[in-house]
């Protein structure tokens, strides 16, 4: 029983997880990328008006990014559950 | 050297480079064959999978494709990398877990039926078949224009190197060769990027170039391309043409359909455990990324030299253009191969080149004498043609030749695979002769990977309608059928067999179907497509690229109406789904 409601916790802290950082992901693409590129436009970043940089450069580094953190972070919880693979 | 003899010393020795690898890496067990025997590194699966990936399209095609489209082109961008978090998050650890060879066969397992897993399987086919055929026809393509073969001799070339290390080798040769693929075609790729940014912008680094000032001027080089362009009567290059809805489900579409490609998807089958598979699509994507994010850059200077190449003076201004006599070598070099036409509509022997189709700039271009666009510029040459344009040694030519092959060869290789281990592994063994060993098994493996060479082969020498329009096609397929039903595996213990198969149908027939409408692939009887491809015609306004967004979506909803209509799944099923979401 003990066993059965920590692979339950586990579980509900993976989709936490995973629900965050899709809310970023879709944040990123399809919100900076697509539907408030014009507001974002208005915007200076470097060289680049800033909707237009998320759609062609920042909406990518920022998926990079978003695995490496999860992968991190569900080997963290892995570990807070001990279920670690050997 | 000559560069001719040049190009074919650097392509050469690559092949002979793939070729050592596949001997020293040959399989001797079906799951060296299918998933390279289990233990690659995250890190050298990262690469791999970004080789496997990153298809001729993406090497050749894509920065042309930007260039011309302007922000319209981060559809591709954001789509095919964006599918990699879904992918990380959603997919790869949890096939990962299951451990077993093959798409269909976990599709098979978890929906406790051999149906199930024969429909994956022909989803499976159509669609790396369908991706496939434009890789051996990019190899074609490449070794025809720099090496100066005929295509069809291109093709057996390409045919036998990937038969010597798909065969022989499969998986683990495929693995190894596509590291090897990887580091050529980055390589490749990047050398012209540096020397075109340094050209333009005055930085050595592409992706800093795309955000930096022009050389010698106070603008910014999208400013100024924004500028030059509209100038033409082009519409703005960070602006959009397509509608916001449709550019929005092209994305999705091309983000779940990149999830939801077997050859991909079976790149985490390869990895020691799941905890590597989740590092792994990071790798894959960061290696992946290095090419992404110097592609718009190429494309934004590129498009920017083509232009004042052609425009040298003001627009309109007697002397404004340049004169065909007075062209570049590059220019009659490309013009050889068809990819750029000159037609001196006014004959005043100078080139215009402006977007005649704008009604608005008409009236401009009346005034000037001109008489319509007299260049045609296939996308495909801003990667070609662009170390010569930017004055490059012949070395870096030969380099761009090597890496385009390296680029279809790598996708190519890793598609057949899936559709060899498909037919040996999913309708074999799993279907047909539960009872086969596993020589014999290997065996049928490498017969089924023969014949599927072949079969691309001729696909690409005889290229049917559909092989051009792999982006509606192969992602949208993939997207609407398998994605989803993968998806529900792994997320949900009531979806059952009669909603994943009628899920997956329906995602088929009705992506199939609205593509087929417009673009008339398959039925060649139907003469022309139903209706025409504009989007007054369109439901909702998306066209055939974006719809596999919302065979997605009926896929998921009818997989989840039919099985709440229905029986529950056994409780082994219930066993398997806690079994794979935990390490």
């Amino acid at each position: 029983m003990e066993q059965k409601s920590l692979k339950k916790q586990y579980w509900h802290a993976n989709l936490k997880l995973v629900a965050g950082c899709l809310i970023v992901w879709i944040t990123v693409s399809f919100g900076f990328g697509i539907v408030l590129l014009e507001p974002l436009n208005q915007v200076r970043f470097f060289g680049f008006e800033l909707g237009f940089w998320f759609a062609q450069q920042g909406s990518i580094i920022c998926f990079i990014a978003l695995i490496f953190y999860y992968a991190w972070r569900m080997n963290h919880l892995d570990k807070k559950y001990g279920l670690e693979e050997d | 050297m000559e560069l001719k003899a040049l190009t074919y010393l650097v392509v050469g020795a690559s092949f002979v480079l793939y070729i050592g690898i596949a001997i020293w890496s040959k399989a001797n067990s079906t799951k060296d064959f299918y998933v390279a025997g289990g233990n690659i590194h995250p890190l050298a699966n990262g690469m791999a999978t970004a080789a496997d990936w990153m298809s001729a399209a993406s090497f050749i095609s894509m920065a042309g494709l930007i260039a011309f489209l302007g922000y319209d082109g981060s559809v591709y961008l954001m789509g095919w990398t964006g599918g990699y978090v879904l992918l990380a998050l959603l997919l790869a650890p949890y096939l990962r877990k299951f451990g077993k060879f093959t798409v269909p066969e976990f599709i098979g397992e978890r929906y406790y039926s051999n149906t199930a897993r024969i429909v994956a399987v022909i989803c499976l086919i159509v669609i790396s078949f369908t991706y496939v055929a434009g890789q051996m026809r990019g190899v074609g393509i490449v070794f025809s224009r720099f090496l100066e073969v005929p295509i069809g001799l291109g093709l057996i070339f390409g045919m036998s190197i990937v038969f010597v290390y798909a065969v022989l080798g499969g998986m683990k040769g495929v693995t190894y060769t596509q590291i090897a693929q990887y580091c050529v075609l980055i390589f490749a790729y990047t050398v012209p990027a540096v020397f075109i940014a340094l050209q333009i912008t005055g930085s050595p680094v592409p992706q800093f170039a795309f955000g930096s000032t022009v050389q010698g001027e106070s603008m910014y080089l999208l400013e100024k391309l924004d500028e030059v362009v509209t100038a033409l009567g082009f519409p703005a290059y960070t602006d959009g043409t397509k509608s916001t809805l449709d550019v929005f489900c092209i994305t999705a579409a091309l983000m779940i359909g990149t999830a939801g490609l077997p050859h991909v998807l079976v790149r985490f089958f390869t990895v020691p455990k799941v905890r590597d598979a989740r590092y792994s699509a990071g790798w894959a994507l960061l290696f992946i990324g290095l090419l992404y994010l110097t592609a718009p850059a190429v494309g934004s200077m590129a498009r920017l030299n083509l232009t004042q190449t052609i425009q040298t003076g003001t627009v309109g201004a007697e002397t404004g253009n340049l004169a065909y006599e007075e062209r570049p070598e590059w220019f009659k070099t490309w013009e050889k191969t068809g990819l750029l036409q000159f037609n001196d509509r006014n004959g005043d022997g100078r080139i215009q080149y402006y977007n005649d189709q704008n009604p608005d700039f008409a009236n401009r271009a009346e005034s000037f004498g001109w008489n319509g666009n007299e260049l045609v510029v296939d996308p495909d040459i801003i990667v070609l043609a662009n170390p010569e344009i930017a004055l490059l040694p012949q070395w870096v030519i030969a380099l761009v030749a090597a890496g385009g092959i390296a680029a279809a060869l790598s996708t190519a290789a890793g598609l057949l695979l899936v559709i060899s281990s498909a037919i040996s592994h999913d309708l074999l063994k799993g279907v047909l002769m539960p009872h086969i060993s596993e020589r014999k098994e290997l065996l049928a493996g490498r017969i089924s990977a023969a014949i599927a060479v072949i079969v691309a082969g001729f696909l690409g020498y005889y290229p049917p309608a559909f092989v051009a329009q792999v982006v509606a096609f192969a992602f949208g397929l993939a997207g609407a059928s398998l994605f989803p039903a993968i998806l529900l595996g792994i997320f949900s213990k009531r979806v059952n067999k009669e909603g994943a198969i009628a899920g997956m149908i329906t995602g088929l027939v009705f992506t199939y179907g609205y593509i087929e409408y417009f673009k008339g692939l398959f039925l060649p009887w139907a003469g022309a497509p139903w209706a025409e491809n504009v989007a007054e015609n369109w439901l909702f306004g998306i066209s055939p690229e974006g719809i596999g967004a919302v065979g997605a979506l009926l896929n998921f909803g009818v997989a989840i109406i039919v099985s709440q209509m229905t029986a529950k799944p056994p409780p082994e099923v219930d066993e398997l789904v806690e079994y794979i979401r935990y390490p």
